[in-house]
């Protein structure tokens, strides 16, 4: 998804790296060798950039300058969840919801265009006061169930995967917001995706709370 | 033996010793896999010291050995272990991760491509940085 942009701005500073959450490294291996990324790809088998950016689903982004510093804390990277609105028996979206979801989409890649060109100067890139404003902290439950995350997997991996899956269900129970950590150890259907009967009634749960939640910008749905 | 997972990495201990929430390791371990260190004032982490809880002394270090379950807890941050004791996850804790994240300096991580080399986020100073994760699921 992020290829064009790459290539469109690489010249001019800016570089993209995208990090696989995914407890199998195998997993994301097809994807990567689809999109043949030019940019940076890693893989991230404990969710460790979930943990130091508190971050809570995929696709989020942070945007960070030449020193070293944020100015966009993380955030839905331009998504937004027209996907509630599809007929689940069709798979078909309300013309409504595709427009809203490529809507969110262009805006945020325009951002990221302003950004690259005016530096500070983009009304995108946010100054100390307002980054830090923005910034979500995690509170004490998320940051436990980050370590009984990596003690699942790592227990996973060591062949003990019954009391490695009771630390993945841990670290759900007490971190229930992360969408990362529910669909890591949700079950997956035979696309490879955490989109079964469970996923939709855990989605519709949300009520009027949003799946991406809303991102600061102008211009977004 | 025992494996402990931290900020610095995973590193298997031979002389350690755990005991259902306890965890004995020599000081020397414990300063290599987390970065505290034995001081006569408590524990420190460069510049920082922790002091050893008013009479509890006794229950946290004893002949060169630290009981690193119960100073992980009295620090506030994350610990967990499996059920046999012979592996631990010392977190880093809420506290710290927001502090790092309010300073605006974008926490710098180390992670393999997908052919096993590692990189940093450090590595790409100078450039903006869109950081983007995905996942397969």
């Amino acid at each position: 998804m992020w290829q064009a942009l790459y290539e469109e701005l690489r010249d001019q500073n800016f570089t993209v790296v995208a990090v696989a959450m995914d407890s199998r490294p195998a997993d994301p291996l097809p994807w990567i060798e689809a999109a043949r990324p030019t940019y940076l790809t890693l893989i991230d088998r404990d969710h460790r950039l979930a943990d130091l950016y508190n971050m809570v689903n995929v696709p989020e982004a942070v945007w960070i300058d030449e020193d070293g510093r944020i100015v966009r804390p993380p955030e839905p990277a331009g998504s937004y969840e027209g996907f509630r609105r599809m007929n689940r028996q069709t798979k078909e979206m309300p013309e409504e919801a595709v427009r809203l979801t490529a809507q969110a989409k262009a805006t945020y890649v325009a951002a990221i265009r302003d950004w690259v060109r005016n530096g500070p100067r983009s009304e995108h890139a946010l100054d100390a006061r307002r980054a830090f404003a923005h910034v979500k902290a995690p509170d004490d439950d998320a940051a436990r169930a980050h370590v009984a995350f990596r003690l699942g997997q790592y227990l996973i991996r060591a062949g003990r995967s019954d009391e490695g899956r009771r630390w993945l269900a841990e670290a759900s129970r007490l971190h229930p917001e992360s969408w990362c950590i529910w669909r890591q150890q949700a079950g997956v259907n035979e696309a490879g995706l955490a989109s079964l009967p469970e996923f939709w009634e855990r989605v519709d749960a949300l009520g009027d709370k949003r799946y991406y939640p809303a991102i600061d910008m102008h211009g977004m749905p | 033996m025992v494996t402990l997972l931290t900020e610095r990495g995973e590193r298997t201990v031979a002389e350690a010793q755990g005991e259902g929430d306890r965890l004995w390791l020599a000081a020397s371990e414990m300063e290599a896999a987390t970065g505290w260190e034995v001081q006569p004032e408590g524990l420190c982490h460069g510049a920082a010291c922790v002091p050893w809880p008013a009479g509890r002394e006794a229950e946290l270090v004893r002949d060169g050995r630290v009981e690193v379950g119960a100073f992980w807890r009295h620090l506030g941050k994350p610990v967990a272990h499996s059920a046999a004791g012979d592996v631990w996850v010392l977190g880093e804790g809420a506290a710290e991760r927001a502090e790092a994240l309010r300073s605006l300096q974008a926490p710098d991580f180390n992670l393999p491509d997908p052919s096993g080399t590692m990189h940093s986020l450090s590595e790409l100073r100078g450039k903006k940085v869109l950081l983007v994760s995905w996942a397969s699921w």
